[in-house]
C-alpha cells in the first residue's frame, strides 16, 4: 500500500532559519499517527508541507502517492485542521457547512449535520462566538465531512481546555472507527496522543529523533538500572538514548531488539511519555553540543 | 466558488448598493435644482436675449462647491473600492488564519483567489462606471458650456475611464495584500500606490498616447495678443489659440513656413516703432495692445503694421488633440488600466500558486 506520507530529506528554511531538516519519513496507511516535539520543532511545517500551504525548499514529500495542493483530486483527499482551528468568525455555523459542501465535491451532508446536531452547535451561532472546543469541533467536522482519505490535524487540542479535549479525541476516534481514515496529529503534550496513537513520530530540533509503532518502541526500549559501569562495554546492539550516574549508580534508557541478557541491570519497560521525553532531551543535547563545539562524550 | 465569494463579499456588495442608491438620489435631486438655474439663468433663450455670456457665467456661478464634491467622490470610488474590496480580499485570510482552512478544501487557491479577482474585480468596474455614468449625467449641461472635455479633473471624472480605474484600484489593492499579508498596511500601500499611478499617468503619460495634431492660422490683430516679456527677456509676441471647443491645446507658437520660431531680431526690426518705447522687462507688457490704459489711435495703428509684417513671414502653430479624439482617449486610458488589472491578477494568481505559504 502507499504510504500515506513519504518525505525524503525534506527541509524547509525561512531565510537562515531552518524549521525542518533533512526529514526522510515513511508512515504507513491506517493509523492515527502522532507527531510529537516541543514547541518550534517543525512540526507545523512538517504538516503544512503536508497539505501543501508551505512547499519545500530542499527534499520531496508526497502524501496518498501525489504532490501535496497538487490539483483538485489531491485536496479532496486530505482533510486538514489547522492549528487553532481557524474559522471564519463572522460566519455561522450553518454557513459554514454550506462552505464545506460548495468547495468539496465529495461532501457527506449527512454526517455534517449529524454531527453539528450531535455536538449541539447552534447551526445560527456565528464561528466567532463559538467556545474553543466547538470551534474545534466544527473544524474537525468540516474535515472529515469531505470525507478525506488521510485527516492531518495541527494541534488541533492544544488551546482546549481537559475536559473539551477528552470529547475531542472521543470523537476524533469515533471517525476514525468509522471511516478507516488515516490520521496524522500532532501535539506537544505526548499525554493526549498517549490515547489514541498507535504510531508515534519525535521531531526535535527540526529533524526526525524517532518513528514508530507504539507497541514495537516500547517493546524495544528498557530503563536499565545497575552499578556504575563505562558505557562503551555495552553490548553493540544496545543504543544509550539517555544516560546518568551517580557516584555508584548508572541509570540508562537504551534501545535494543535482543533481550538484556547482563544480570547486573534492573530492566523496567518505558512509558511513552518517558520515550518521547529522553528522545527529546537527546536532541536538545545534540544542538546543545553542535553550538558548543565536540566535546568527548560516550555515545552511540 | 461563486458561493464563497458571494457570501464573503454580501455585505460589502450590499453596502455599495444603499451607497450607489443614495448618490442616485442625491445626484437627481441636484440635478433637477442645476435644470431649474438653467432655465431661470436665461440660457435656453439668450440668442433672443442677446446676452448668452453674462446668462453663462451666471449660470456657471453656482454649484461650485457641489460640482467640486461630485468630481472627488468620482476620484475617491476606485480609491475606496481597492483600498477596502482588495487590499483585505487576502490579507485578512492571512491575519486570521483562515487561509489555512480556505486553501485545504478540494479547490485549488489559484482557483478560489481567480474567481474571487473575477468576481469582485466585475463588481468594482460596475459600481465605478455606475457612478460615473451618474456624474456624467449630472454635469451634461455644464460639460456643454464649459467646452473643455479633456481638462485634467473633466476628463477623468467623466465617462467610462473610472472602469479602468476601478479595475486598477481592486487588483491593485489585491495584490498589495498578498505581498504585505497585513490589512492596514496594505490599505495604505494601495492607496498611496494608486494615488502615484493616476498622476504619473495624467501628467506624463496621457499627453502621448496619440501624437498630436498641428493648426496652423494666420497672423492678425484678432489672434495676437500682445507683447509678453519673460525674466527679463526680449520682448516677444504672444498669441492666443485658436478657439477649438472641447480640444485639449499643448501649447501655441509663431513659426515660419520651415517651423523656426519667431526670433526677437526679427521682431525688433518688424515693430520698430513699437520698440522703441519699450526697454527689456518693462512693466506693464502684459495683455492687449501696447501700453496701460487706452490705447493711443497711433500706437494702435503701429501695432496693427507691426502685427501684418510680422505675420508676412511667419503664422500661428497649435499644438493639440482635437475633440473627435475625446472617445479614442476615454477608450485607451480604459483599456490601460483593465489591462494593468488583468497583468496584475494574472500575477496574484502565479504568486498564490507557487510563492504564498
Amino acid at each position: 500500500m502507499t504510504a500515506v506520507l513519504d518525505a525524503r530529506g525534506l527541509g524547509k528554511r525561512y531565510g537562515r532559519r531552518r524549521a525542518l531538516t533533512d526529514c526522510t519519513l515513511e508512515l504507513p496507511p491506517g493509523h492515527v499517527v502522532g507527531l510529537v516535539g516541543p514547541n518550534g520543532a517543525g512540526k507545523t511545517t512538517l504538516l503544512h508541507l503536508a497539505v501543501g500551504l508551505l512547499t519545500p525548499t530542499s527534499g520531496t514529500i508526497e502524501v496518498l502517492g501525489g504532490r501535496p495542493a497538487g490539483g483538485e483530486g489531491q485536496l479532496r483527499r486530505v482533510g486538514f485542521v489547522a492549528q487553532e482551528t481557524p474559522t471564519y468568525a463572522n460566519l455561522s455555523v450553518a454557513d459554514h457547512l454550506e462552505f464545506g459542501a460548495h468547495l468539496n465535491p465529495g461532501w457527506d451532508r449527512e454526517l455534517a449535520h449529524a454531527r453539528v446536531a450531535q455536538l449541539g452547535l447552534d447551526p445560527n451561532q456565528r464561528a466567532g462566538k463559538l467556545s474553543g472546543g466547538q470551534r474545534a469541533q466544527l473544524a474537525l467536522t468540516l474535515a472529515i465531512a469531505k470525507r478525506p482519505e488521510l485527516l492531518i490535524l495541527d494541534e488541533p487540542v492544544a488551546t482546549l481546555d481537559p475536559l473539551a479535549r477528552r470529547e475531542f479525541l472521543q470523537h476524533l476516534m469515533e471517525v476514525v472507527a468509522e471511516q478507516g481514515v488515516s490520521v496524522v496529529l500532532s501535539s506537544h503534550l505526548v499525554a493526549d496522543l498517549e490515547r489514541v496513537c498507535d504510531y508515534l513520530v519525535v521531531l526535535s530540533a527540526s529533524r526526525v529523533q524517532l518513528a514508530g509503532e507504539v507497541e514495537e518502541l516500547l517493546a524495544c526500549h528498557f530503563r536499565l538500572t545497575g552499578p556504575r559501569r563505562d558505557l562503551s562495554t555495552l553490548p553493540a546492539d544496545q543504543h544509550v538514548i539517555e544516560a546518568s550516574h551517580t557516584d555508584r549508580q548508572t541509570t540508562l534508557i537504551v534501545r535494543t531488539d535482543g533481550p538484556i541478557l547482563d544480570p547486573a541491570w534492573t530492566v523496567a519497560q518505558r512509558s511513552l511519555e518517558d520515550l518521547v521525553l529522553a528522545y527529546m532531551g537527546q536532541a536538545a543535547g545534540m544542538s546543545r553540543e553542535a553550538a558548543n563545539g565536540p566535546r568527548l562524550v560516550a555515545r552511540p | 466558488m461563486i458561493w464563497l465569494t458571494w457570501r464573503q463579499f454580501r455585505m460589502q456588495a450590499i453596502v455599495a448598493a444603499i451607497a450607489l442608491v443614495a448618490a442616485a438620489i442625491f445626484i437627481a435631486i441636484t440635478h433637477a435644482q442645476l435644470v431649474h438655474l438653467y432655465n431661470a439663468s436665461g440660457i435656453p433663450t439668450c440668442e433672443a436675449d442677446g446676452d448668452c455670456f453674462g446668462a453663462r457665467n451666471e449660470f456657471l456661478s453656482h454649484n461650485q462647491a457641489l460640482r467640486q464634491l461630485l468630481g472627488l467622490a468620482l476620484l475617491a470610488v476606485p480609491a475606496i473600492v481597492g483600498v477596502f474590496w482588495g487590499a483585505p480580499l487576502v490579507a485578512r485570510e492571512q491575519e486570521a488564519g483562515t487561509f489555512r482552512l480556505a486553501w485545504t478544501q478540494s479547490v485549488t487557491r489559484d482557483r478560489w483567489l481567480a474567481t474571487k479577482h473575477v468576481v469582485i474585480g466585475l463588481a468594482s468596474m460596475v459600481v465605478a462606471g455606475l457612478f460615473s455614468w451618474m456624474v456624467t449625467w449630472w454635469f451634461g449641461r455644464i460639460d456643454q458650456l464649459q467646452l473643455n472635455r479633456f481638462n485634467p479633473g473633466v476628463f477623468d471624472e467623466r465617462a467610462i475611464v473610472a472602469i479602468g480605474y476601478g479595475a486598477f484600484a481592486f487588483a491593485l489593492g489585491v495584490t498589495a495584500g498578498m505581498l504585505i499579508r497585513r490589512t492596514l498596511p496594505a490599505m495604505a500601500t494601495t492607496l498611496a500606490i494608486f494615488v502615484a499611478v493616476r498622476i504619473v499617468f495624467a501628467e506624463w503619460v496621457r499627453p502621448h498616447l496619440i501624437g498630436p495634431a498641428h493648426l496652423a492660422f494666420a497672423l492678425n490683430t484678432s489672434s495676437v495678443n500682445g507683447f509678453v516679456s519673460r525674466n527679463g527677456g526680449a520682448p516677444m509676441l504672444t498669441v492666443d489659440p485658436p478657439q477649438l471647443n472641447n480640444a485639449w491645446i499643448y501649447s501655441t507658437n509663431i513659426v515660419d513656413s520651415a517651423g523656426h520660431a519667431l526670433t526677437p531680431e526679427f521682431l525688433a526690426q518688424a515693430c520698430s516703432a513699437l520698440m522703441d518705447g519699450l526697454g527689456p522687462g518693462l512693466p506693464g507688457l502684459g495683455k492687449g495692445p501696447i501700453g496701460v490704459g487706452a490705447p493711443s489711435t497711433d500706437k494702435t495703428q503701429s501695432f496693427q503694421a507691426c502685427v501684418t509684417r510680422v505675420g508676412e513671414v511667419y503664422h500661428g502653430l497649435a499644438t493639440y488633440q482635437p475633440a473627435s479624439r475625446y472617445w479614442t482617449f476615454q477608450a485607451i486610458e480604459t483599456a490601460i488600466f483593465i489591462g494593468l488589472a488583468v497583468v496584475l491578477s494574472g500575477f496574484c494568481v502565479w504568486w498564490v500558486r507557487r510563492r504564498l505559504g
